[in-house]
């Protein structure tokens, strides 16, 4: 009956709407392989893009009797490192800091994020010292302040200090001659 | 005691240490001056996601990160700092991701407005499948042939015949 009456008014389904399914599949299959290849999802977007480092008043790693705030970085653009002696990782890019710093001579500062001083001192006796000073971040709260989930991490920021790039993760050959480098380059240029 | 007993109490032992781990698995203090401030800790705690772990929230984890940031949150409280205030500074801090109930703009609009604009499209398939089966079902019975027709009363009259003859006979 349905059939008889289909057929009566005209409104069979037209061919083109037998593919309405397919549509609807391909669609969703687009959307999965979209979400599937946006690669690391531990990858958050810094919500600190193109603002001013946050205020801090912290200690000297070498000087404890020294407080200094982030003005103490400022004047070129530079490199802020989150690092730790507990952090495998930050061993694994220490030796690419010592490169950058002494082939491009970009300031490196670093945070020593929720680390015992004086291990950190041993640590960096042992391994060199790329950074021209780092401030001790015992609890943690200028990381907070900066969005640190982890360590390593590391931040381009400009003579101004705003910042400009967060690397979340080593810094290796590839990360330093893809981006680093080249935004440096570039901001260097503009100053 | 029958064995089968002991078998399931002991299953419902490991169930209940299983669903207390979620929550216990925090085991720093927390000090607040009112109950309501510690009210608004658990609730914040439940609805701010860990940003190292995907899909914890800071009250589920034990990342080290997470420790920092409940502690950032009681503080907060402690210094009188309104939920919305908080959560404010954290998203400063960590972006959207750290909120498990995203906030509206127009990055998350699709988010909030989609399952509403499918749902809208959904009942309006519905609604034109069923006018148009309608239709064709009212234009079924105007268009059947004449000889279906003469067919369709033959059979209307045998039947009141044969129920006819059949209230007669009882």
């Amino acid at each position: 009956m349905s059939e008889h009456a289909d057929t009566a008014t005209g409104s069979m389904p037209s061919r083109a709407s037998l593919f309405i399914p397919l549509a609807v599949f391909l669609v969703i299959l687009a959307l999965l392989w979209r979400g599937f290849s946006l690669g690391d999802p531990h990858a958050l977007p810094s919500a600190l893009l193109n603002q001013p480092l946050p205020e801090f008043a912290l200690p000297v790693l070498h000087e404890p009797g020294r407080v200094v705030g982030s003005e103490a970085m400022h004047g070129e653009p530079f490199l802020l490192n989150v690092w730790a002696t507990w952090c495998p990782t930050c061993r694994a890019e220490h030796a690419e800091l010592a490169r950058i710093a002494e082939e491009y001579g970009v300031p490196i500062f670093g945070i020593n994020y929720k680390d015992n001083p004086a291990e950190a001192r041993r640590w960096l006796a042992r391994y060199g010292d790329p950074y021209v000073f780092s401030v001790v971040d015992a609890d943690g709260s200028l990381g907070i302040d900066l969005g640190v989930y982890g360590a390593p991490e590391t931040f381009l920021v400009d003579a101004e200090g705003v910042i400009r790039y967060k690397r979340i993760g080593a810094v290796d050959r590839r990360v330093w001659d893809t981006k680093l480098g080249p935004l440096l380059a570039e901001l260097r240029d503009a100053s | 005691m029958r064995p089968d007993g002991v078998l399931l109490r002991s299953l419902i032992l490991g169930l209940l240490l299983l669903a207390g781990h979620g929550q216990a698995s925090s085991i720093d203090v927390y000090e607040f001056d009112t109950r309501e401030q510690e009210a608004r800790f658990h609730a914040l705690n439940a609805e701010l996601r860990c940003p190292k772990c995907l899909n914890t929230n800071l009250w589920g984890s034990d990342a080290p990160i997470a420790r920092d940031l409940r502690r950032t949150v009681a503080t907060m409280l402690r210094e009188g700092h309104s939920d919305q205030e908080i959560r404010n500074y954290l998203v400063s801090r960590y972006g959207d991701f750290i909120l498990y109930n995203p906030r509206f703009t127009a990055k998350t609009a699709a988010l909030w407005v989609g399952p509403f604009v499918l749902l809208f499209l959904g009942l309006a398939i519905i609604g034109v499948m069923i006018r148009n089966q309608r239709r064709a079902a009212r234009a079924g019975d105007e268009m059947i042939s004449p000889a279906d027709a003469e067919r369709v009363a033959r059979l209307r009259a045998e039947l009141r015949r044969d129920t006819s003859g059949a209230a007669s006979r009882s």
